[in-house]
């Protein structure tokens, strides 16, 4: 008689934390082949263009770090709450306020210095995602509202706030689409290399990474939010200001999330559309889980994801493979990882009797 | 009692390793019926581990088990328990929003076709109430039972499966002074019938009080098995520890000096909002242990909360070195320069999944010396924790190993080494040893006392009254918030403690 039993293993060497997000991916890859030839696709031929689409070629390399830049952000944006447990589920509402404020400052700013328009635009988006995720915290800190309740539903608040704008004062005159006018010149990302769509935002959602790289790891304030997440209790008999801790990470991680938003609007659409966002803050959830929390992880993460995405665009018209596939594909990911993870505490043994 | 037929459970030459730790080491045991076998020793000596295998939970990587002469092989719990070996955990698997009765037949086969056989289920229960005093209403939800109660199910529970082999972690961990009483009598009255006991326990006086044989356990092997009619508890502390333990602390003689903490008039109410303290007064001076005695649930809890800043109080003044604590603020607290060492140590005084350093900073990380505007000063934060742990002795692999791969009395020190090193001239030590072994016991003790000479006021609340009588120079006692009585440590008497331990005012 064989039986197995899950029991717990030595703590793994360090290498173990880069090669097992590495198998992990791997692992991710062999298993989507189920998916490309239940779809009908020719096996080879799908991996090929999947990441010929997304790495094979000049403009689409740099194609994927333009995907790969709000993914960052809201996955930077999810970690950094989840870190101190404040489960913010609403990057998408964030995110959402963000290209909403940025709008309304880009269209109207038109009478101010053109140097100082993009830094209002850029500080006026974190503040709104900000100040958006800090409604659901206040509501935690204060009235003990549960906040992944609170953060999510904010998001269908957002998204109709943005609708009734879009039909009512923001429309662009004229026009019977719900979209708003296009912002001006001097509120626009610029686009770093020629011939492609390589912007600032780009820029900035690496900048954003090491700076929550830095806070993690050297501030009293990283170190603060750690202690709230793990044990508020003891923070708070600590003499941590746990409320504070709270708030000011809402507003961080909301901020984030607006910067996705100010990035879609500045440097790709221009004018605010209902379709600004295709979910980049829920697939923030998702990708902040795949990097582990952490701030390089959720780097490669969101790399990961937009090489997917961007990918699985050629795929499909080369081989008829629905782009759909992007999606079970990021799915799978999650769930090889969680898995991997589980087996980086745990291992089977097996029984012989 | 001891009779000399064969061994109900032989278990022999039994190790167990997890991971690098060795738990058990070629450890034979065997338990007779109609006895009751205490398992003594520190924790971490692999008393819990040993039983754990003989209820299943564990399989063992080398050694046999025999019960009742028939070689066994335990897979699961289940295994076992169809061979009548019981073990109740020190923590009690029970559902809180069911009855007594739904959560003993829970598992067994009590029902006829599809539904639950509940009248014949309460016959049987009532029977073996009748027949061993365990006295319970069985519709009672489990969660409005005190701990005692709930231990009383789970033995029901266990009688109710037919076990006549009976494994106890720790019973008394949870209960007060009447309950173990009620506990004794319940286990004498099971060995009367034929079934064994094992009694898991590193208090030295209870299994005194009630083995008739004890196995004694250091560092995951058997040191030593004695008839408790002819050993004593000074011999049996020195197995335990491995070594002599010192005879009794040596305490210099103060005259009373300056009141560090005054209390004045505390009124606080409990978490459901009833009263646990009434117009309490208390002083506590320097060079001076205050100990308060008191069965749990007193007000203890309450008032070290209020002391720390956790809960704020219905009405009164406290002072500290003369000036007016701020009520409700833990920062407040930590101010007013006071040690705070909480009965709970791993849920609000520790930060369990945080390295032992990042626990050691916890209450300055934000002062001027470990940090410049916001930035942590790591090398000052290194030197500091690195002192600590050597000043503390405090075993671990280093500072930034995680703080629950300590053991419970290194997770102390590091408790007491973040309280005591800014050289509070007020430490509130609340339950300061509970759960902790005879050697990490004594290493405490010894700090209060180093303490006391070093000039601070401490306040002992403690349920243990061998504890409270070794340090203490006043003892009070606690009774349904309020101070019962007063005594000097050097001559008060444990008859009249305990009489206004129980609220008799003599």
């Amino acid at each position: 008689m064989i039986r197995f039993r899950i029991i717990k293993r030595k703590p793994l060497p360090g290498w173990a934390k880069i090669v097992i997000p590495i198998a992990a991916i791997l692992a991710t890859l062999i298993l989507s082949a189920i998916p490309i030839l239940l779809a009908g696709g020719h096996l080879w031929k799908s991996y090929f263009y999947l990441f010929h689409g997304a790495l094979g070629t000049r403009y689409n390399l740099l194609e994927t770090f333009v995907k790969a830049s709000p993914l960052l952000l809201t996955g930077l944006a999810v970690a950094f709450a989840f870190r101190a447990k404040f489960w913010n589920i609403g990057a998408e509402g964030q995110l959402l306020a963000g290209a909403l404020t940025a709008t309304v400052l880009g269209v109207n700013l038109g009478g101010i210095p053109p140097v100082l328009v993009l830094p209002i635009v850029i500080i006026g988006g974190f503040l709104a995602g900000g100040l958006w995720a800090s409604i659901p915290a206040l509501l935690k800190t204060k009235l003990k509202v549960d906040d992944v309740v609170s953060t999510l539903l904010l998001n269908y608040v957002m998204i109709h706030i943005m609708g009734a704008l879009l039909f009512g004062p923001l429309q662009q005159p004229g026009s019977s689409w719900p979209r708003s006018s296009a912002i001006i010149k001097a509120a626009c990302y610029p686009i770093l290399m020629p011939r492609s769509r390589f912007h600032m935002g780009i820029i900035i959602s690496f900048v954003a990474m090491l700076i929550i790289w830095f806070i993690n790891k050297k501030t009293t304030f990283g170190y603060q939010a750690r202690a709230v997440g793990f044990n508020i209790r003891a923070a708070h008999f600590g003499g941590i200001n746990t409320t504070s801790v709270i708030l000011w990470t809402a507003l961080i991680s909301g901020g984030l999330a607006g910067l996705a938003g100010v990035g879609e609007l500045c440097a790709l659409q221009y004018r605010l559309i209902m379709d600004i966002s295709p979910g980049y803050g829920y697939s923030g959830i998702v990708i902040a889980m795949l990097g582990n929390l952490h701030p390089v992880g959720v780097l490669f993460s969101s790399l990961f994801f937009s090489v997917i995405i961007v990918g699985a665009q050629t795929m499909s018209r080369m081989t008829g493979v629905p782009t759909y596939i992007a999606e079970v594909i990021q799915g799978m990911a999650l769930m090889v990882m969680l898995i991997f993870l589980l087996f980086t505490e745990f291992k089977i043994k097996v029984l012989r009797k | 009692m001891g009779n000399n037929d064969q061994p109900v459970v032989r278990m022999s030459s039994i190790t167990k390793r997890f991971l690098d730790v060795t738990a058990n080491k070629d450890v034979s045991f065997d338990l007779y019926s109609g006895e009751i076998c205490a398992l003594l020793g520190e924790n971490g000596a692999g008393k819990t581990t040993l039983m754990n295998i003989l209820f299943g939970y564990y399989t063992c990587d080398a050694g046999e088990i025999f019960i009742r002469g028939e070689k066994v092989d335990l897979a699961a719990p289940k295994d076992a328990i169809s061979r009548g070996v019981g073990m109740i955990h020190q923590h009690f698997a029970l559902v809180p929003s069911q009855t007594v009765l739904e959560n003993i037949i829970v598992g067994t086969a009590s029902r006829r076709g599809i539904f639950l056989d509940l009248k014949s289920a309460r016959q049987a229960l009532l029977e073996l109430q009748e027949r061993f005093g365990l006295q319970i209403d069985p519709d009672a939800r489990v969660w409005t039972l005190s701990v005692g109660e709930q231990q009383k199910v789970e033995i029901l529970k266990a009688l109710y499966r037919d076990v006549d082999i009976l494994i106890m972690d720790e019973p008394t961990a949870v209960l007060a002074p009447a309950e173990t009483a009620d506990l004794f009598n319940t286990l004498q009255s099971l060995v009367k019938e034929g079934r064994s006991v094992v009694f898991i326990s590193h208090k030295l006086n209870e299994v005194m009080d009630i083995s008739d044989r004890i196995v004694v356990l250091r560092g995951g092997q058997l040191v030593a098995e004695r008839k408790t009619s002819e050993t004593n508890a000074r011999e049996l502390a020195n197995l335990m520890v491995g070594r002599e333990l010192l005879e009794s602390i040596e305490k210099k003689e103060f005259a009373p000096g300056e009141p560090v903490l005054n209390i004045k008039n505390l009124s606080v109410l409990n978490d459901k909002k009833l009263v646990a303290l009434t117009d309490l007064n208390l002083i506590v001076r320097q060079n001076e242990v205050l100990g308060m005695a008191g069965i749990s649930g007193n007000g203890q809890t309450e008032l070290a909360e209020v002391l720390f800043g956790m809960r704020s109080p219905t009405g009164g003044v406290i002072q500290i070195n003369d000036l007016p604590l701020n009520f409700g603020s833990p920062p407040a607290s930590i101010k007013s320069h006071m040690g705070r060492i909480p009965e709970d140590r791993i849920d609000t005084g520790l930060l369990m999944d945080l390295s032992v350093e990042e626990n050691l900073i916890l209450e300055n990380h934000s002062s001027a010396e470990f940090q410049f505007c916001g930035l942590m000063k790591s090398q000052k934060i290194h030197r500091f924790s690195d002192d600590l742990i050597k000043a503390y002795k405090i075993k671990t692999a280093s500072r930034d190993a995680v703080t629950k791969s300590l053991s419970g009395g290194n997770l102390q020190k590091v408790m007491l080494a973040r309280e005591l090193a800014g050289r509070p001239s007020l430490i509130i030590a609340s339950q300061p040893t509970r759960g902790l072994d005879v050697g990490a016991m004594e290493y405490i003790h010894q700090r209060i006392v180093k303490e006391r000479e070093r000039g601070a006021g401490i306040l002992l609340i403690s349920d243990d009254l061998d504890e409270i009588f070794a340090l203490s120079d006043r003892i009070v006692v606690l009774y349904e918030g309020k101070i019962m009585g007063e005594a000097p440590g050097a001559t008060a008497s444990r008859e009249q403690i305990g009489l206004w331990m129980s609220g008799v005012k003599a």
